[in-house]
């Protein structure tokens, strides 16, 4: 193998309040098969970004070589001229074109504004071949699976002359079966002299397929190992991931655990469109009076996707399990329902999902519960503007008034609309999904109070969190999970953020082994 | 990624409304700044309204707010404005109705039929057409709510639908003449009580007890406002904000009562007006329609049961338009295939003008009624200076535009 095809130096990119990005080094050497690893919210995504121009030349520090010659994307365009793809997650595919439209989207064979279907065809043919995805080019991209359109994706990339090609968590939305195709395409392409960066939580699959593998934390390069002979270390990646600093401090909270209020067996989630797909497989879990249980797992692990679906089948559709509370099953099919038996869901997606945007913090802490402000279905302003009051001054949300607009207000403020929109609801059970997602330091200290003031007063906690120190230093317990699984269960005791992670990447395969 | 959406930081937040002491050395021209920020369409539309009442007034040397004018402008607009205040909240709710017009007009033959062909007392004849009113609602709603087609597919197909009807229940025909009774709903005004005076008794008396109820209402919120330590306009500011509102009330109530009194279609709009103002801000159900427009996925989230609200809110648009196809067609004295044409469009369009969001989410019953006036006085004065139908669309059409590309614009400057 000759010398890099891409290096990145000192990458830098800071967003207004972070630092995504400090000082990254990335080299890919030509014709490998290049893993970059990393926790959600290392800085893999906007790594990527930055190398394929969605954040253009300008907005971030450092240099980029591809081939030898420095970089200045301005767009993805740019960078797809010289050869770099990027494959997202979510597929960007149109679903009502065929096949061969996708691939030549934005890169027709066409002249003078006119498509030679003749040249589209037969080149789309060829390219199917190379990718061994065996359909007709005319097949609308909405007729075939997941797995397929994934290797459409390809089939597209390699329309473009790509010669990096760039998967950002290819697999997380396969089977078994198409994961493996897709890896043995990678090593086949590799073959043919194209390099590939594999974005992956699954340390399987990079053992697998990788050349060398680079570890991301916190927007720092950790190291990057060869992978040698002998295969690779999976310690060794999980000790680079994990081991962010304890950075912030946590309650004092002395845990007095009572009976179990909350627990959930067999719930078993399809997708909602891919009934084939099971997102959450079988979870059974509890929740004591009192306690603080935290649910760990990295991108695509299922945990949004469980309590939003237990919370008023919200998601997905449901084919199994039950909830119990305090022992006796309970109906929770609709949010009414849900709220009626005390459950409150906080979500991870404030702006879409937790807030009404337009309207002001009074109104958005009562909508949930507007029943307790008013009398024969009319609500008393005076009363509801009192509530709003009392929770503006006791969760400390810094506005000027109750009456202001929560799409002003910062990240930490809207966050503490929501919580005290589902405390005032007053549930027995709290899921809270993210809780502390994008926003600052000392908002976060305040949050982590009140949650554990919650727990204190005895309701039951959920914390789903993709911050590991966050769930050590908060929980009594924690739930790992990997591929819509259960796959630990951890007291705080026993809990370190390197056992977690190795919970958190074990695959659907290695758990199979181990049944 | 995570971190990518900290874009703000706590600071910020003061910084766009800083606490300023009431009255304080602050200035005063912030402060205004800030109270109409708030609702600056709908207080700009208030501005508005009052300007081109001013510039019709002087052009056409004092016609329009003569009593007879004035009472002639009511009974001109008054299903407009009916329509316009269900057109607000199904907006409200994040949806459209193309088809009030041809509603309208199917229930006024219906009820034309009703009257004339088969002598159904007109109160009967009413509650049937409201009942027909609210069954097409439904009808309309159930598909949107539950079966999840786009309003405006729906509505759309209802337009054609009852604009058919209309046609087939009339046979082609106009139906008429309707009972005086039923006339009175649009033509007819309150009667005459106590001892003869130059100005109509019962006029005067509700003018005055919506005086002291306004004012009532004023003295009340700012007091709250006060108790909460919000900002309150100064005292000087608002006693003349005060002067200002009784003497609008005033006016208002004594070119009425030197005329015929008080138009019965008046006393409706009125009460549709303080029932629906009231309903969509202080009842459950009003919040819930807000929220759901407001974000659908977010309410449903919060236990707001969205297809419900969608359906009543459809159920009762239906209800309006059928009661201002009554009203128009008791104007009419006539049941017409061509009644209730363009209805919808000057129903849409009162109700951006008066402050709606084309997202939803947004706007109030005053909002839709201002707006509807701001058509209605248009229209009115430029016929009065003699201004043609053609000039008059491509001015309204105008309005429409400046009106909300204004409120686009100062979002945009506000989010910056």
């Amino acid at each position: 193998m000759a010398g890099p095809v891409l290096e990145m130096r000192s990458i830098s990119k800071s967003f207004p309040g972070v630092q995504a990005l400090s000082e990254v080094n990335l080299s890919v050497a030509h014709g490998e098969v290049h893993a970059v690893c990393g926790e959600n919210g290392a800085g893999k995504s906007t790594l990527m970004k930055v190398l394929s121009g969605v954040h253009p030349h300008g907005s971030y520090e450092g240099e980029i070589l591809f081939q030898g010659a420095p970089c200045a994307f301005k767009d993805i365009r740019a960078s797809e001229q010289r050869g770099i793809v990027i494959i997202h997650q979510e597929l960007a595919l149109v679903p009502y074109l065929s096949i061969a439209e996708n691939i030549f989207l934005g890169n027709e064979h066409a002249s003078r504004g006119i498509i030679s279907w003749n040249k589209t065809l037969t080149h789309a043919t060829s390219l199917l071949r190379r990718v061994g995805l065996d359909e007709s080019p005319h097949t609308r991209v909405a007729d075939i699976g997941v797995g397929k359109q994934q290797l459409v994706e390809i089939a597209k990339a390699l329309a473009k002359d790509v010669k990096l090609l760039i998967l950002d968590e290819p697999t997380s939305a396969l089977n078994g079966e198409d994961s493996r195709k897709l890896l043995d395409l990678t090593l086949e392409l590799k073959a043919q002299g194209i390099s590939c960066i594999l974005i992956s939580h699954k340390l399987d699959e990079i053992a697998q397929v990788a050349d060398s593998v680079t570890i991301l934390r916190d927007g720092r390069t950790i190291e990057t190992i060869a992978v040698d002979a002998d295969g690779i270390s999976e310690d060794r990646i999980i000790r680079g991931m994990v081991g962010r600093d304890l950075e912030h401090r946590y309650p004092e909270r002395t845990s007095e655990a009572g009976d179990v209020v909350f627990a959930v067996e067999g719930w078993t989630v399809q997708h909602p469109i891919d009934h084939q797909r099971k997102v959450v497989d079988g979870v059974s879990l509890h929740v004591r009076r009192g306690e603080i249980v935290g649910i760990a797992g990295l991108m695509g692990a299922g945990r949004t996707e469980l309590a939003m679906s237990v919370f008023g089948r919200s998601y997905g559709r449901h084919t199994g399990g039950r909830v119990l509370l305090n022992g006796t099953e309970v109906r929770t099919r609709t949010v009414p329902e849900a709220i009626g038996h005390g459950l409150a869901y906080v979500t991870e997606d404030r702006g879409r999902l937790g807030l009404n945007l337009t309207e002001g913090i009074s109104r958005n802490i009562s909508l949930s519960a507007l029943g307790k402000v008013s009398r024969r279905g009319w609500v008393s302003e005076h009363e509801e503007n009192r509530v709003a009051e009392s929770f503006r001054t006791s969760m400390r949300i810094k506005a000027p008034s109750v009456f202001a607009q929560t799409g002003k207000l910062s990240g930490g403020n809207q966050q503490k609309v929501v919580l005290s929109k589902w405390i005032f609801s007053e549930p027995d059970v709290l899921i809270l999904d993210e809780p502390t997602r994008g926003i600052d330091i000392g908002a976060k200290a305040e949050i982590y109070t009140v949650i554990a003031e919650l727990a204190a007063q005895g309701k039951a906690v959920l914390i789903i969190s993709s911050e590991l120190p966050e769930l050590l230093g908060m929980c009594d317990r924690i739930y790992t999970m990997a591929e819509g699984r259960l796959t630990g269960e951890v007291d705080r005791a026993d809990a370190t953020q390197e056992s977690l992670m190795r919970l958190m990447t074990v695959s659907a395969a290695t758990q199979n082994e181990q049944v | 990624m995570a971190q990518t959406k900290t874009t703000d930081t706590t600071g910020t937040d003061l910084k766009t409304a800083p606490p300023a002491k009431p009255g304080g050395g602050g200035g005063l021209g912030p402060l205004l700044a800030r109270a109409l920020r708030g609702n600056i369409r709908q207080y700009g539309m208030l501005v508005a309204l009052a300007l081109i009442v001013a510039v019709f007034q002087i052009w056409t040397d004092g016609i329009l707010l003569q009593p007879l004018n004035i009472t002639n402008l009511i009974q001109q607009n008054s299903y407009i404005l009916i329509l316009a205040i269900g057109m607000m909240i199904v907006i409200i709710a994040g949806h459209i109705d193309l088809s009030v017009g041809s509603l309208a007009a199917f229930v006024g033959a219906a009820a034309a039929v009703m009257m004339v062909q088969h002598d159904v007392p007109w109160p009967l004849a009413l509650a049937a057409a409201l009942l027909i009113g609210a069954a097409a609602g439904a009808w309309q709603g159930f598909w949107i709510a539950y079966v999840g087609i786009p309003s405006f597919i729906v509505t759309l197909a209802g337009m054609l639908l009852f604009r058919g009807g209309t046609q087939i229940v009339l046979q082609g025909q106009s139906v008429a003449p309707f009972p005086k009774g039923f006339q009175e709903i649009s033509s007819g005004f309150l009667p005459e009580v106590g001892p003869h005076t130059d100005y109509h008794n019962l006029t005067l008396l509700l003018g005055l007890s919506v005086l002291a109820l306004a004012v009532l209402q004023e003295v009340r919120g700012r007091r709250q406002a006060a108790r909460y330590g919000l900002e309150v306009l100064p005292l000087g500011f608002f006693l003349a904000k005060l002067g200002a509102i009784a003497a609008a009330v005033l006016v208002f109530t004594l070119l009425l009562a030197s005329y015929h009194g008080f138009p019965i279609v008046l006393l409706i709009l009125g009460v549709l007006l303080v029932a629906f103002g009231y309903l969509m801000r202080n009842s459950i159900l009003g919040r819930h329609t807000y929220a759901i427009g407001g974000n659908e996925a977010a309410a449903k989230l919060s236990g707001v049961k969205g297809k419900r609200i969608v359906f009543l809110a459809f159920v009762n648009m239906g209800v309006l338009a059928a009661l201002a196809g009554m009203v128009f067609a008791a104007r009419l004295n006539a049941g017409t295939p061509q009644a209730g044409i363009n209805f919808e469009l000057e129903a849409i369009a009162a109700a951006f003008i008066g402050g709606a969001s084309a997202s939803g989410g947004v706007g109030t019953v005053l909002g839709a009624i201002i707006g509807g006036l701001v058509l209605g006085v248009l229209n009115n004065g430029m016929s009065l200076v003699g201004i043609g139908t053609d000039y008059q669309q491509v001015i309204k059409g105008l309005v429409l535009l400046a009106a909300v590309g204004f409120d686009v614009y100062n979002k945009r400057k506000a989010g910056s």
